[in-house]
């Protein structure tokens, strides 16, 4: 019959229509017209379980090229960003960072934003050869450095942490301490490097405890720390057991034994949820969480108070220490693609010989034997104050 | 199998081999290839799951604990004691085939939300082990830097060789499990799908079978773990948890387990959905990811395959009635 076979016509062409709809809505449309541009691909944990990393990380590189591109670009090419999402998943992120490499020809990476994800495509750098600035901190990430050609990052390893907290401990005369860590990445990294480093400075752990990220008491721990005659306690972990360590610590009236954090406590939101209960914690911190405290001589000063100005009034939220990540690997691509414009090779080179690169997290002295370029000078020991940071005498 | 039924599977198995060499002259599709390896190790998983949920009628959530014995199984013996991949890999199978058959015959005693809360709490105890034992697994933290693969002196390096390996691999786990199927066991194993009882009045040893085929499937699992580790070259047991063996469960579902080739293309579809379909939305990714598992739950509960089957087989008849 003729009119149910024009019928039949109408349903397969608006079929076929849904279906070209559907393939244009899943193609990535090309953005920015004009001179070509610049491509830097990012990847990011913008949701999962290290959104809190990803999440300030996004927006902070979306603003840097925002900015960029209304200056007029680099050398009058606009800057593009190509961002992909990870969900905190090592299996996504690898693909994403493959996908950046080949079909969106990248000549720079910025991120994963976790030390697991990183770790899961540093094969992937070296193997197509793409410089790769990751925003986590594992030591490993950047070593052995002879099969890491490619691969930099920006984050202080947790050695420089512990450093600077033991050099502070030194000068207190303090000799005996427990350690608590959480059972996560960054638990276990920063529990070896406790380990690890004390000897170098005189100090005797005579407590080492762990828990895991969900539990919802530390006060077995804590009380163990309390008996085994520990001058201070460093409890290394982030989310909520961060919280739970300093209350636990204020229940038990243990205040005549110093609490030390990692720097994962170093957000506000941490001093608002411990209240009055986190007076008197001491952490070590990168620069970018501190810039107000700093003097005006001091050589970060300017770029932290620009970007935290920035920041606030485009997105009216305080900025973050991971934002400050993504600021510096950022401004790094910037500069290798003005230098040397979009050639693998040649950024790579660039950014191994970048020496005195002011960024948010310190200043960058990269080597080929160095592709962190931070030291633990680049950090600054913190205390609570009101409610508030304050650096520590 | 009857002739009638090999022309299609001809054209898909040409199609799979052709793949590489259709989508790498689109750059927009060109790394196609690269999820497609994720989604092959991940089919060997689901093939394995398939029949145990499917034709035997067992829900297991410790497939990511098999697949990630295997896995670390295979790092620790080629990372730490300098074994050679390929005889790794079949350790860690039998590994997981003991761990599988300890397991299995306690818990398969059990039914229905029983059975599927035991696979639960063994993959749980597996996680917290990988987490724990930093010593052997390197903890959270994870195993770097473990050794690729080779052939004949020659290291597996491009996407493309990794593709034709996983699905060679893919072909002979659908084989092998074609001819299970389709044998004394194959038979046995949807009497007890369909009443336990009524098989074991037949004499079918149920308990015997189920074990065997919950070990099958750990084996499968195994060795999809073992191409991962020597893929990713990197660990970490955040890859093995409880979502993930939720995420197998979910393949099979989606796809239906009724059937073979269920496993197969709802492996293959979450992979794509989950990891390339969905970039557009950007945050709000993972709402239309649940979204569409919703969708296929609701109104095609028996899988996708089954649901283009009868979609085939509706469209014919209309055809016949019109040509009448």
């Amino acid at each position: 019959m003729v009119g149910r076979g024009r019928n039949r016509c109408v349903g397969r062409a608006s079929r076929v229509l849904l279906w070209v709809c559907a393939l244009v809505l899943l193609t990535p449309v090309g953005v920015l017209a004009g001179g070509k541009p610049y491509k830097i691909g990012a990847v990011f944990s913008v949701t999962g379980g290290a959104s809190f990393l990803g999440e300030p990380e996004k927006k902070t590189a979306e603003m840097i090229v925002e900015q960029v591109n209304a200056r007029g670009g680099i050398n009058g090419h606009p800057v593009q960003l190509v961002l992909y999402d990870d969900e905190t998943d090592a299996t996504k992120c690898n693909l994403a960072v493959k996908k950046l490499i080949k079909r969106d020809k990248v000549p720079v990476i910025i991120g994963p934003s976790t030390s697991g994800n990183s770790l899961a495509v540093v094969s992937v750098a070296e193997a197509y050869k793409v410089p790769l600035i990751s925003c986590a901190a594992s030591y490993k990430i950047v070593e052995p450095v002879a099969s890491r050609h490619w691969v930099f990052k920006v984050a202080g390893s947790d050695k420089h942490v512990v450093g600077k907290m033991y050099d502070y401990m030194q000068a207190k005369g303090i000799t005996k301490i427990g350690i608590m860590t959480v059972s996560t990445g960054f638990g276990a990294s920063g529990r070896e490097e406790l380990l690890r480093l004390a000897k170098d400075y005189g100090i005797t752990i005579v407590a080492d405890e762990r828990y895991g990220p969900k539990d919802t008491d530390l006060t077995a721990q804590l009380t163990k720390i309390r008996q085994s005659g520990a001058q201070a306690v460093v409890n290394w972990s982030v989310g909520p057991t961060a919280v739970l360590a300093v209350k636990g610590w204020r229940d038990l009236k243990m205040e005549g034994i110093a609490l030390f954090q990692s720097h994962g406590f170093g957000s506000k939101k941490y001093l608002e949820l411990c209240g009055d209960a986190a007076e008197g914690v001491l952490l070590p911190l990168a620069r970018v969480n501190v810039g107000p405290l700093l003097p005006e001589d001091h050589p970060q000063k300017k770029v932290i108070m620009e970007y935290i100005r920035a920041y606030e009034a485009k997105y009216q939220e305080p900025i973050s220490s991971f934002g400050g990540h993504a600021w510096d690997s950022m401004h790094l691509a910037l500069a290798a693609l003005q230098a040397v414009g979009p050639d693998r090779a040649k950024i790579r080179d660039f950014l191994e010989n970048t020496r005195n690169f002011v960024g948010q997290h310190g200043i960058f002295n990269f080597s080929p034997q160095d592709h962190n370029g931070l030291s633990k000078d680049d950090l600054e020991m913190v205390v609570v104050k009101n409610g508030d940071w304050a650096l520590a005498e | 199998m009857s002739p009638r039924k090999l022309v299609p599977i001809g054209v898909f198995a040409a199609f799979m081999a052709a793949f590489p060499w259709i989508v790498a002259p689109f750059e927009s599709v060109s790394h196609y290839t690269d999820v497609m390896v994720f989604a092959g190790i991940f089919c060997l998983v689901t093939i394995g799951l398939s029949l145990l949920m499917g034709f035997a009628g067992q829900i297991s959530l410790a497939q990511a604990a098999f697949f990630g014995i295997g896995a670390y199984v295979s790092a620790i013996l080629t990372g730490r004691f300098g074994w050679n991949p390929w005889a790794a890999m079949p350790a860690g199978a039998v590994v997981c085939a003991a761990v599988a058959w300890i397991v299995g015959v306690p818990a398969l005693r059990l039914k229905g939300h029983y059975l599927a809360m035991a696979t639960l709490g063994f993959g749980v105890i597996v996680h917290i082990i990988l987490n724990e034992e930093v010593e052997w697994t390197g903890g959270p933290s994870g195993m770097v830097d473990i050794p690729g693969l080779s052939i004949a002196g020659t290291p597996l390096l491009s996407e493309t060789a990794w593709y034709y390996l996983v699905w060679t691999f893919v072909a002979a786990a659908l084989l092998f499990s074609y001819h299970v199927l389709h044998s004394r066991v194959g038979r046995a194993l949807r009497a007890i799908h369909e009443e336990e009882k009524a098989a074991e009045a037949m004499g079918v040893p149920v308990a015997s079978y189920k074990v065997q085929v919950f070990v099958y499937s750990a084996v499968l699992a195994s060795l999809a773990g073992s191409l991962y580790t020597h893929y990713v070259t990197f660990l970490t047991p955040s890859s093995f948890d409880l979502m993930w063996s939720i995420r197998f469960v979910l393949m099979v579902v989606v796809g239906g387990m009724q059937s073979l080739w269920g496993a197969l293309l709802g492996t293959v579809f979450l992979t794509f959905v989950g990891n390339e379909w969905l970039q557009v939305f950007a945050d709000f990714e993972v709402l239309v990811y649940g979204a569409i598992l919703l969708l296929v739950v609701l109104w095609v509960p028996q899988g996708l395959v089954v649901w283009m089957q009868e979609r085939l087989r509706l469209r014919r008849a209309a055809d016949l009635s019109r040509s009448e």
